[in-house]
C-alpha cells in the first residue's frame, strides 16, 4: 500500500513525514510528492497545511492539475484522505483568513477566526487540549475520549453539516477539531506532534 | 481546556549538550537526541534546543541534532540560537524543527519576523526576548545578553506581536541562572499587553516558581533548564505538583 503526503510547498511538513514513516515501519510505503500522476495512483492521501488558509489554497492551485486530481481522488474514487490543520480547513467552502477565499468544498461550511472574547483567550490556540469525541470513527480506534492533542491555530472550521463532526475541543467555545465524511477525514490538531496518542491516529488512518 | 505547558530546554554547543541530565544511565550523556527523548518520554509538552555554538563553522551541527531528534520525538520541537535569516529558519524547519525562535535578528530588523511569519506561518515563529531591568523599565538585550539595545521590552513585545510572532519566549536576564524564580512582574506586564502566548524563562529553582510563572506571571508555558538537567525534579514530578496546585496540565 502507498500513502502519499502531498508536498505543495506550503509550510513545514517534515514532522508529518517523520511521524508517518515512524508508524509505517517499512510495511507501508510513504511517498512525499506533488506529482499529480503519482497522487492519482496512490491508495491514501495526506493533505497537511500550515500558514494561512489563503496561502495554502493558493499553493495548491499553483500546481497544475493538483486540485482536479484531489477532487477526483476524493469525490469519484472515494479513496481515503486525511487533512491536517489547514489541510482540514480547506475542506470548507470558504475561508476568511487574509481575505475571503474559496476552499475545496468537500465538507460544507466556513473557516472563521476563533472569538478571543476581547483578549480573554490568547491566539493562536497553542498547546495541548483535550478532545471531546462526539462520534465513533475508525481513526479514533483505541483513542480515549478526553485525550490530549497538540493544537496550533487561530481559525476554526464551522461545518454546516453537523453529522461530519467527530470531535470538539474547548477553547473560547466548543470548536470542531476532527471531522469525517465518508472517505474524508480531518484533524485540526496535529497528530504528528501529539505524542503516542497522535501516532495511534496516524496508524489508524494507515490501517483503514 | 487548554493545558499549561512545561518545556525543558537543552543548551547545545557544537552538537553536544552543555548542561545535561547527570543522573540517568545514559550511554552518551552529551547526546542531545537521547536527552530530548528522555524528556519527551517523561511527558515534556515541548522540547527546546538553544544552540550556543559560537563559531559559524560548527553551526551545521545543530541541523543534524534537529534531524535526528525529530525522528524520535513526536512532540513539538523549538530551536533557537544564531537564527539570522529566512534561510536559517527554512533549514531548521526542513530538518524537523516545528518552531524557530529568533532573538538578535528580530531586534536588529523586525522585517525578518514579518517575512518569516508570512512565509512559514506565525505558528512556527517564536520571538525570544532577553530583558533586563533598568530603573522602572526593562530593556532588550541581544547577542546572548552581551549588548543592550536600549529598547523598552514591553513596547518591543507588542511590536513583535504586530510583526507576526506566534509566541514570545521571555527571559529575565536578572534572574537567569539565579534559581530565585521568574521575574513575575516582567512576565505579567508583557503577558497582559499582548494577545499571543508567553513562555516564561529564566530563574527557576523549584516547582513553586513554575506555579508562580503561570498563576502570577500569566505565562501559557514555563521553560526551565537546570532543575530538570541536574535531576532535581523530573518533568513528571513538575506536572504532578502543578496539578496539585490547580494548574491544568497534560498528564
Amino acid at each position: 500500500m502507498n500513502v502519499t503526503i502531498v508536498d505543495y510547498k506550503s509550510g513545514n511538513i517534515s514532522s508529518v513525514i517523520n511521524s508517518f514513516k515512524e508508524v509505517a515501519e517499512n510495511k507501508v510505503k510513504i511517498e512525499v510528492t506533488s506529482d499529480v500522476s503519482k497522487i492519482k495512483s496512490t491508495d491514501k492521501v495526506v493533505l497537511p497545511g500550515q500558514g494561512s488558509f489563503k496561502s495554502c489554497v493558493d499553493a495548491l492551485q499553483s500546481i497544475k492539475g493538483l486540485v482536479d486530481c484531489l477532487n477526483e481522488f476524493v469525490m469519484n474514487k472515494k479513496k481515503p484522505l486525511l487533512g491536517i490543520c489547514v489541510g482540514l480547513q480547506m475542506f470548507a467552502d470558504v475561508g476568511y483568513e487574509e481575505s475571503e477565499t474559496k476552499g475545496l468544498g468537500w465538507i460544507s461550511g466556513k473557516v472563521t477566526k476563533i472569538d478571543n472574547q476581547n483578549g480573554k483567550y490568547k491566539l493562536p490556540h497553542i498547546g495541548w487540549n483535550q478532545i471531546n469525541i462526539v462520534k465513533g470513527s475508525k481513526i479514533f480506534k483505541n483513542i480515549k475520549d478526553k485525550s490530549h492533542m497538540y493544537f496550533v491555530h487561530s481559525y476554526e472550521f464551522v461545518p454546516t453539516d453537523k453529522n461530519s463532526i467527530l470531535a470538539t475541543t474547548d477553547y473560547s467555545s466548543k470548536h470542531v477539531c476532527a471531522v469525517e465524511k465518508e472517505n474524508i477525514f480531518g484533524t485540526q490538531f496535529h497528530p504528528e506532534k501529539s505524542d503516542k496518542t497522535g501516532l495511534k491516529i496516524i496508524n489508524n488512518f494507515i490501517n483503514l | 481546556m487548554l493545558k499549561n505547558r512545561i518545556i525543558p530546554c537543552l543548551d547545545v554547543k557544537n552538537g553536544r549538550v552543555v548542561k545535561g541530565i547527570n543522573f540517568v544511565d545514559l550511554k552518551d550523556a552529551g547526546d542531545p537526541v537521547e536527552q530530548a527523548k528522555i524528556y519527551s518520554d517523561g511527558g515534556a509538552d515541548e522540547i527546546c534546543f538553544l544552540d550556543i555554538t559560537a563559531s559559524n563553522e560548527n553551526r551545521d551541527t545543530i541541523y543534524e541534532v534537529v534531524e535526528k531528534t525529530s525522528k524520535k520525538c513526536f512532540v513539538p520541537l523549538t530551536v533557537g540560537g544564531g537564527v539570522r535569516s529566512i534561510d536559517d529558519i527554512n533549514k531548521l524547519l526542513n530538518r524537523g524543527a516545528d518552531k524557530v525562535s529568533i532573538n538578535t535578528a528580530a531586534v536588529e530588523n523586525s522585517k525578518v519576523v514579518v517575512d518569516s511569519s508570512k512565509k512559514f506561518g506565525s505558528q512556527c515563529i517564536v520571538v525570544a526576548i532577553d530583558a533586563k531591568k533598568n530603573g522602572d523599565k526593562w530593556e532588550v538585550f541581544t547577542h546572548g545578553g552581551r549588548n543592550n539595545s536600549g529598547i523598552d521590552a514591553l513596547e518591543y513585545a507588542k511590536k513583535m506581536e504586530e510583526s507576526g510572532a506566534g509566541e514570545l519566549l521571555v527571559t529575565s536576564m536578572d534572574r537567569d541562572g539565579t534559581q530565585v524564580g521568574y521575574d513575575i512582574e516582567l512576565m505579567s506586564k508583557i503577558s497582559s499587553r499582548v494577545n499571543i502566548p508567553l513562555i516564561a524563562s529564566g530563574g527557576v529553582g523549584n516547582l513553586d516558581h513554575l506555579v508562580e510563572g503561570i498563576k502570577s506571571g500569566k505565562a501559557s508555558a514555563v521553560l526551565a533548564a537546570s532543575i530538570f538537567h541536574y535531576g532535581k525534579y523530573s518533568v513528571k514530578e513538575a506536572k504532578q505538583y502543578l496539578e496539585s496546585k490547580g494548574i491544568p496540565v497534560r498528564t
